[in-house]
Order: structure tokens, then C-alpha cells, then sequence
């Protein structure tokens, strides 16, 4: 199994694309016409094969790896797994969020737990239970099994998630900058424990990244996109280092920088990312704060007009209507 | 969840211990601001034809019986203090309960469904405007008694506010747990009990912080028109008799279970909310 997912001559043999995307395009209406956010994107994926997505932010990518995970349709083209269309969200295809997303009011074990009863229904609850532990124990997590997520440091938070989405045994495991949030050092752990894992269960793995590192490390092939609206794959970067990867030889690798320079070459050269859009933004505003300190002053004026005005009706009245009267009245 | 309770119910009182040997500062200086307030109010009502008695003498008005021997009974609504708050809170809780149960189930409903979301909201937005005591007369000559008034009453005081966060509570479930429950294709069922009522719970407990605030304020008021045995018509009476002093415990009372109610909203809440929601 191992040969057949991780080596990049047998990817090529291998003519059947597991995960197919083709001539993907998205656009979503707006009030000033279409805005086309991917058009046209072709990606084939093997069977186990380690992709990341690159590209600068507002580029498509997490819309790409929605729609895998089935959460929007594409516009036009079609996106299938194993020859069949994907409609909508299921398990088979577990995503792993930056946020987590683990629900608060419940322990890391009760969230890994929470999957698998709905995944694995008809299994029996001590068959469920053992699942649970292995996914928990395989992230290093047993002894904070009972914890809740705001107990938990953001590194293990990212592992009780990459343990709910192994322990129902996805096809495709979907990660939407999984590290993002996380410190170096942990990052470096959480990225070998990925690899380690992905070499295990055979995954097929979609992940995006914007750390050239990683991906670098990571993946066999590195998905970059070109900047948005209409992104789409610029470049596909085939990663020659051999597998099982030990960070100090992939980096001492001479064609490790060649590789990382042609990336950045991508990123910050050929589609560096423009920054029109805020400068607009930013001319605007100043008009904006006139207007609003105008109105502002404008208002404590009248504020401070009707004041005096009603103030000077109240004092003007006689005196003879003192408080005890009016409470008599209302008797 | 008897043990956690009898636990928890013990952290209070060790917190308030250690709270005023860690900053002293907060249990002193209210307590020195009421002592300078009170001397104040001493100074200013201690003066001849002044209305308004002095605190020493609201004490020695109402020493007896109300102050020492809140649980006497001479028929009629001739009563013990606690047994006036007791007819109120009665009532309070009628209606809440009322008010509980009906809001977090239409919250829920209106808040889970656009289309009734826009059929009913703005007809809420306008019906929470009414003030409390608008609805009085209405309930009067529905219901003919005064009792099933005041307590209706109640109930349309806190029913609004237990609505509305009950609907913005369901609407904010972050998208992110939405997300992993169509991923997990949760049931409808599981989604429900393990996704959207804890979600939803910060923000009914705000709605029900909100409620019982405005039914304790409406209680008071309510029972000045209905009469019966209850604070709010002990009030009244009061002032009706010319007993100043009686009318001032009267609202130290009111003030002091008003306090406690809400406390103990944000007690229960504290308990079932999980810790990162708060």
C-alpha cells in the first residue's frame, strides 16, 4: 500500500483519478454583476496522494476545498470521488478546520465520541468507546481526554480535531490551514504526527497552507494558484524528496531551495498580490468621519437647543404646581 | 449532577471568604459607601417638616413587627414581609415559568425558520414595546380576576426578551459547528440536543437574566392596580396610610430579592453554560 500512494512513479502509472475536479468554475452574484472566483480549474488526484493548495488569500482556495468537502456546489464543471458526483457534505470526506471547531461543551473525548456514534452507528458502544481512545491515544491525548476544548493549549486542540476526523475514517482528509494558528515548534510536531498518520491509514489528503515550509515537507505535489478573481492552478509543483521525509534531509536537500525560491517566485513575483483594494478603502474614510463628526456636533447643538427650551418652560411655569399636587391628582 | 451542585454550592461562600482577605477593597468600600450615604440621608431628613424619615427612624418605625417578625399573619392583607414577598414571588414564578417554557420554544422555532423569522419578528419588535402595564386592562377584562391578570402580566413582561435572545442565539450558532454537523451528517434530532441548545443556552440565559428583571419590576406595579397580598399592593397601602417608613424597608426588600433573583439566573447559568461560551 505504502509503495503504490507515496512514490511518484507509481502516481503516474496510475492512469484512474480517485479525486477528479474538472473545468471547475465558481461565481457568486453581486450586486454589481458576477464575481467569478475560480474558472476553470483541472485537478486530478491519485489515491493517497499528499496535496497542498497555495496562493495568496482571496484566491479561491478554501472555496476549491468546500466544494470537495461538498459544502457549495461548483457553477460549472464537475467534482467527483471515485466516479461519483459530489452533492453534498458526508464523512467520507472529514475536513479539519483552523478554528478547530470543536464544540465548547464538550470534553475531547465526548467531540471524537460525537462523530463516531454517528458514523459507526451500528457498531457496539464498547467497539465505539475503543475507537475513541485509539484516535485520542494515537494524538497523544489520553490523559486530557476528559478535558474541555478552553482547557485545552490551541496545539491540542488541532489534535483532539485531527482525532475526530481520522477516528471515522475519511477517504479524503480535507485541512483548511490546520497549523495556521499554532507556534513553531508545535506546528513542526503536529506536521510529522500528520505524516506519520497519512503514511498509516493511506489518506488522500487536501490541505491549504500558506507556509511554503510546509507544504514544502508535507506534500508530493504543491497546488498554486494564481491570485483571484478568476484564479485559477498556475502551477503544479511535483516534491521529488523521498519518503518516509526527516526534516533535516528534505531541507539540506540542494533541490529543496531550488524548489522553495521557484515557489516564492510564484507567490511574491509572478502574482504577488495587489493591494488596490484597500488603498480605495482608505481614501474613502477620512469623507466618511467628516460627515460623522459633522452630524455629531450638529446633534449636541440641537441636543443642547431643546434642552434649554424646555428647561426654560418648566422654570417659566407658576410655582403653584408644586410635586405634592400633582401625586394628589393622581389619587 | 447532585454532587457537582453540592460542590459548586459550596464555592460561593469559600470565594466570598477569600475575596475579602485577597482585596479587601471590594467588600469594604461598598460598605463605606453605604455608611457615608446613609449618614448623609441622616443629616438631610433629620431636619423639621421633612417628609422624608431619617433611617434611624424608618428602623424604629417598622422594628415591629416587620423588621423582627416577618412570618405574622392577622388575616386579610394584614401580613408578615415575607409572606407579601412570598405572594409576589409566587406570582413571579408562575409567569417566568410561563414565559420560560413558551419564549424558548417559539425562539427556537423562529429562530431555526426563516420564513416564520420574517413573518413574526417585526410583529415581536413592536408587541415587546408595550409597556408591562399596558397589558393590565386587557388581561382584567379577559380574565375578570386579579390574580391570573397580575400573573399574565408577568408572563408578557418576560416572554419578550426570552424570545428574541432565544432567536439570536439559534441564528449566531457559529457556522463552523454547523459546518461539522453536515460533515457528520448529524440527525436532525442529534443536532438539536448536541449542538444547538448548548450553543444556544449563553443566549437564552441572557434572555432569561433580562425577563426576570423586567417581571420583578413589573410585579411591583402590577400588584399596586390588582391589590391582594403582595409587596407591591404593601407598598401601596402604605402610602395610601400615610407610613413612609414601612413604604422605605419595603423597597430595601424589593431592591435586595430583585438582586437575588438575577443572581440566581447567573448562578444556574453558570452552571449549565460551558466555559469558553461565557
Amino acid at each position: 500500500m505504502q509503495t503504490v500512494t507515496n512514490t511518484q512513479a507509481d502516481l503516474l502509472s496510475k492512469d484512474q483519478a480517485f479525486l477528479n475536479i474538472s473545468e471547475v468554475s465558481k461565481v457568486y452574484p453581486t450586486e454589481n454583476g458576477e464575481y467569478v472566483v475560480l474558472d476553470g480549474v483541472n485537478l486530478k488526484v491519485k489515491k493517497g496522494e499528499f496535496i497542498c493548495v497555495i496562493g495568496h488569500s482571496g484566491c479561491g482556495k478554501s472555496t476549491l476545498l468546500n466544494m470537495v468537502a461538498g459544502f457549495h456546489g461548483p457553477s460549472k464543471g464537475n467534482i467527483t470521488l471515485e466516479n461519483e458526483a459530489i452533492t453534498k457534505p458526508g464523512p467520507d470526506r472529514m475536513m479539519v478546520f483552523q478554528n478547530y471547531s470543536l464544540l465548547p461543551w464538550k470534553s475531547a473525548y465526548e467531540n471524537v465520541y460525537l462523530a463516531v456514534n454517528n458514523v459507526y452507528g451500528d457498531k457496539s458502544e464498547l467497539e465505539k468507546k475503543e475507537i475513541v481512545n485509539h484516535h485520542l491515544e494515537m494524538v497523544g491525548l489520553t490523559e486530557s481526554a476528559y478535558k474541555k476544548p478552553g482547557q485545552l493549549s490551541g496545539g491540542m486542540k488541532q489534535r483532539v480535531a485531527i482525532a475526530r476526523a481520522l477516528a471515522i475514517k475519511p477517504q479524503v482528509l480535507i485541512l483548511d490551514e490546520p497549523f495556521g494558528a499554532l507556534d513553531a515548534i508545535t506546528k513542526e510536531e503536529l506536521q510529522e504526527e500528520l505524516l506519520k498518520i497519512w503514511t498509516d491509514y493511506g489518506l488522500t489528503v487536501l490541505m491549504i497552507t500558506h507556509d511554503i515550509d510546509e507544504a514544502l515537507f508535507l506534500a508530493d505535489r504543491i497546488v498554486m494558484m494564481t491570485n483571484g478573481p478568476s484564479a485559477k492552478i498556475g502551477e503544479i509543483m511535483n516534491l521529488p524528496f523521498d519518503r518516509p521525509r526527516v526534516r533535516e534531509r528534505v531541507t539540506e536537500d540542494p533541490r529543496y531551495y531550488e524548489l522553495r525560491n521557484e515557489a516564492i517566485d510564484f507567490l511574491y513575483n509572478r502574482y504577488a498580490h495587489s493591494e488596490d483594494p484597500a488603498e480605495e478603502e482608505m481614501e474613502e474614510e477620512p469623507v466618511n468621519n467628516k460627515g460623522k463628526i459633522l452630524g455629531a456636533i450638529g446633534g449636541v447643538i440641537l441636543a443642547g437647543i431643546i434642552g434649554v427650551t424646555l428647561w426654560q418652560t418648566f422654570a417659566n411655569r407658576p410655582a403653584s404646581t408644586s410635586p405634592n399636587n400633582s401625586i394628589e391628582s393622581v389619587n | 449532577m447532585v454532587t457537582q451542585t453540592s460542590l459548586r454550592k459550596k464555592n460561593p461562600l469559600v470565594s466570598i471568604f477569600k475575596s475579602i482577605f485577597k482585596s479587601p477593597q471590594k467588600v469594604i468600600a461598598p460598605l463605606v459607601a453605604l455608611a457615608i450615604l446613609l449618614i448623609i440621608w441622616q443629616i438631610l431628613a433629620s431636619g423639621e417638616n421633612v417628609s422624608l424619615p431619617s433611617p434611624t427612624k424608618v428602623i424604629a418605625d417598622t422594628w415591629d413587627p416587620y423588621i423582627i417578625d416577618p412570618f405574622f399573619d392577622n388575616g386579610g392583607v394584614d401580613k408578615g414581609l415575607f409572606w407579601q414577598i412570598l405572594a409576589s414571588l409566587r406570582r413571579v414564578a408562575i409567569g417566568f415559568s410561563l414565559a420560560t417554557v413558551v419564549g424558548i420554544a417559539l425562539g427556537i422555532l423562529i429562530g431555526s425558520n426563516k420564513l416564520f423569522y420574517s413573518a413574526l419578528d417585526p410583529i415581536f419588535q413592536v408587541l415587546r414595546t408595550i409597556p408591562p402595564l399596558a397589558w393590565l386592562p386587557i388581561s382584567l377584562a379577559a380574565m375578570r380576576q386579579a390574580d391570573p391578570s397580575a400573573i399574565f402580566v408577568i408572563f408578557i413582561t418576560a416572554i419578550w426578551p426570552i424570545i428574541i435572545n432565544t432567536t439570536v442565539g439559534v441564528q449566531q450558532i457559529p457556522q463552523d459547528y454547523r459546518n461539522v454537523s453536515k460533515v457528520l451528517r448529524l440527525s436532525n434530532l442529534t443536532f438539536f440536543f448536541n449542538i444547538l441548545i448548548p450553543s444556544t443556552l449563553p443566549y437564552i440565559f441572557t434572555g432569561l437574566k433580562i425577563g426576570i428583571g423586567l417581571s420583578w419590576l413589573a410585579i411591583i406595579a402590577a400588584e399596586m392596580l390588582v391589590g391582594g397580598v403582595g409587596i407591591g399592593f404593601f407598598i401601596w397601602d402604605a402610602y395610601n396610610s400615610g407610613y413612609m417608613s414601612e413604604i422605605i424597608i419595603a423597597l430595601v426588600y424589593v431592591g435586595i430579592i430583585g438582586l437575588l433573583l438575577d443572581r440566581l439566573v447567573s448562578f444556574i447559568a453558570s452552571l449549565v453554560v460551558a466555559e469558553e461560551q461565557q
